[in-house]
């Protein structure tokens, strides 16, 4: 008798209870979900590890300020993560799932382009807007078939047709080099693009490539091409490669005599990759997206803030995904309801946008913002800033 | 033909490596016919004891290898003792499965406690010399000659020793050794154990030539050890390090003289095509079936 007492009081009061709670939620207005997609795996972990530290500080700095007003409906954002482990099948996996089981409203990712060119893909096939950080391949944003513009896909960096030139231009007026070297990973899209798009400018602005080699990700064992590099006698070497790659490289040129300068691109940009070179590294030039040393009040706050909550400084991956965030709050605001079309066709009038990495526009049908870039040197183990490069 | 010297010595280096580790491949089939997918992995365990010990004990060269070389012996008899042996009598398909089981198993531990490469800590001081025209590093002169010293010496214990007479033995007949008085489960794991730490001597010196080293360092390379073996005739000592020189000259020579686009191609065809002509590999030879 006791015991039927017992449990039908329990029963009571647990009914009570998960009432009060579905009551609860019901009142709420539902978090908005935005999927994230990182390179926290594979090759290069420290790429997702800064976006997705930018994405939490991003959301976090959203929902504080009262998150965003959809249709005149405030909402919470909410991060769905997920990790591409820097390869285009699970770049592409990611992206499917979480357009297809957890439903996201928008996608922001992959940085790296051998993922972010599938995962765009599957975007635009699904009708779902898609931004990436720092994917600069000229291929995420056009469609494979037409070359004509996506619809659903935007970035927040520049890409490689304005990269190439901004770096050909450097090696010649400011470097004074005109025999140049490359050597890229073939089965990587960013530094490939990088490699071909490079050598098309430097020539165009009257340089020569002396040696054009390749190798393939994975490969730690460079002394072959560097070799054949060093017989064909450059005045510099251009090395777009992922910061895992290019320490190796440096090093192993300068155990064979090599000491010619060395040119990168963005993807050089992690604080890893001095950490991993060393000595080898110093007096070497690259092209980024911003400078953390910037004059700026927004860069500054955005400095202060991510230096405060993990440590260290951020590098051009936390910068853009931040300004990818930043963007996305804005097209969810200027939305005139809570649909994949209505926040595509608001961020797509865009048309200017000043964040942690400078001024941008976008012209009416591209998905890619006129921006400038920044030359970095490397010296006394720290990136330097060099000089801004505007687009024409 | 300066050019083509010094690329010699840039795939003698390469060579060197694939050949020690492919080494370890080649005795375990040699005495057990399975195929070890670990052993790539216990060479990236080599490498990551190696420099863990160098970073955080502060010990120079030599104790690092020595430490490195007892540790991965010490892994590759453990895994063979869990893994393999009580699967000895199994279909041979699963105990391959399991190698690449343990193989994940390593990775992935590794990834969880050093998801970031890592920086292998300068052991050895380089300088370059300038002879006859080539350029020569003195890691370079290091790394083939303890690779070298190292295959010299597996060759005499397997040849001269008691422990070797027993090795070739068991690889001779595993069912009628035992009832001549040979301890076929000690030889076994001696066998492992040997082949283990040639790798992870491999993984020190990788670490040394390549000092920037990843979990996943192990699968290429380990790919193409196997590949080495294989060339050579798998279950050949002296095959296995023959393949590993041949594997070595080719990505580097391909490279070297045509488009380096070219280099895995080139490289593998080559292979395939030795491989169609003499399918038990250049020294193999064609094992009987038993019926």
């Amino acid at each position: 008798m006791n015991r039927r007492h017992l449990t039908l009081a329990l029963t009571l009061s647990l009914t009570t209870l998960l009432g009060t709670a579905a009551c609860g939620k019901k009142q709420a207005v539902p978090d908005i979900k935005i999927g994230l997609i990182a390179e926290l795996s594979g090759d290069i972990p420290a790429v997702g590890a800064s976006c997705k530290n930018a994405a939490e500080m991003a959301v976090a700095e959203i929902n504080l300020e009262g998150g965003v007003t959809v249709a005149g409906q405030k909402h919470g954002l909410r991060l769905v993560v997920d990790d591409s482990a820097a390869k285009a099948d699970q770049a592409a996996s990611a992206a499917q799932k979480l357009i297809t089981q957890d439903e996201v409203l928008a996608v922001v990712g992959p940085n790296a382009s051998l993922g972010a060119i599938p995962a765009a893909q599957i975007a635009e096939q699904a009708s779902v807007l898609l931004i990436t950080p720092w994917s600069t391949n000229p291929k995420t944003t056009l469609d494979a078939t037409t070359n004509q513009p996506k619809k659903w896909v935007f970035r927040a960096c520049f890409n490689d047709l304005f990269q190439g030139t901004v770096l050909a231009k450097f090696a010649v007026d400011y470097m004074h080099k005109h025999k140049a070297a490359v050597l890229y990973d073939v089965s990587s899209e960013a530094p490939k693009g990088q490699a071909e798009l490079f050598k098309k400018d430097f020539e165009a602005n009257g340089g020569t490539v002396v040696a054009f080699e390749t190798y393939t990700t994975g490969d730690r064992d460079f002394t072959a091409q560097l070799t054949k590099i060093k017989a064909a006698g450059p005045e510099l070497v251009f090395l777009p490669a992922y910061y895992t790659d290019v320490p190796l490289q440096m090093q192993q040129a300068h155990r064979l005599g090599l000491d010619v300068p060395f040119l990168g691109s963005d993807t050089w940009s992690s604080p890893e990759l001095i950490k991993l070179a060393g000595a080898d590294a110093e007096g070497a030039f690259f092209s980024n997206h911003y400078s953390a040393s910037a004059k700026n009040e927004i860069t500054g706050t955005f400095v202060v803030s991510y230096k405060k909550r993990y440590g260290q400084e951020p590098d051009d991956v936390a910068a853009l995904t931040y300004d990818a965030f930043r963007l996305l709050q804005k097209a969810l605001n200027n939305a005139t309801a809570l649909d994949r079309a209505a926040v595509r066709n608001a961020f797509a009038k865009i048309s200017d946008y000043t964040g942690v990495t400078g001024k941008m526009t976008f012209k009416p049908g591209s998905g890619d913002p006129v921006k400038s870039a920044v030359m970095m040197k490397i010296s006394g183990g720290k990136f330097t800033w060099v000089t801004n490069v505007d687009p024409d | 033909m300066i050019y083509t010297l010094q690329q010699a010595l840039n795939a003698l280096q390469l060579g060197s490596l694939y050949a020690l580790i492919a080494l370890g491949y080649t005795m375990v089939y040699g005495v057990l016919t399975m195929i070890n997918f670990a052993h790539g992995d216990v060479f990236m365990v080599g490498a990551f004891v190696a420099c863990l010990t160098a970073r955080h004990l502060g010990l120079p060269f030599v104790p690092v290898l020595l430490i490195a070389m007892a540790a991965t012996a010490l892994l590759g008899a453990s895994l063979e003792r869990v893994a393999y042996r009580p699967l000895r009598n199994a279909p041979k398909m699963s105990s391959v499965i399991t190698a690449l089981g343990c193989g994940l198993v390593l990775e992935n531990v590794t990834l969880w406690k050093y998801p970031y490469p890592q920086t292998f800590p300068p052991l050895l001081a380089n300088r370059g010399f300038h002879f006859a025209g080539l350029f020569v590093s003195s890691v370079q002169i290091l790394i083939v000659g303890i690779a070298a010293a190292l295959m010299v010496g597996l060759d005499l214990l397997v040849r001269r020793s008691k422990w070797g007479l027993a090795m070739r033995a068991v690889s001779w007949d595993r069912a009628i050794v035992p009832l001549m008085g040979v301890p076929v489960d000690r030889v076994i794991s001696v066998t492992f154990a040997i082949g283990a730490a040639l790798g992870g001597a491999a993984g020190v010196l990788y670490g040394v030539a390549y000092p920037v080293i990843d979990p996943s360092m192990g699968v290429l390379v380990g790919w193409k050890a196997f590949i080495s073996a294989v060339v050579g005739g798998i279950g050949n000592l002296r095959g296995a390090m023959l393949g590993g020189f041949i594997l070595g000259g080719l990505e580097v020579m391909v490279a070297a003289f045509l488009p380096s686009t070219y280099r895995d191609f080139v490289a593998f065809t080559l292979l395939l095509v030795l491989l169609v002509v003499r399918p038990h590999g250049l020294l193999g030879r064609p094992i009987p079936q038993k019926v």
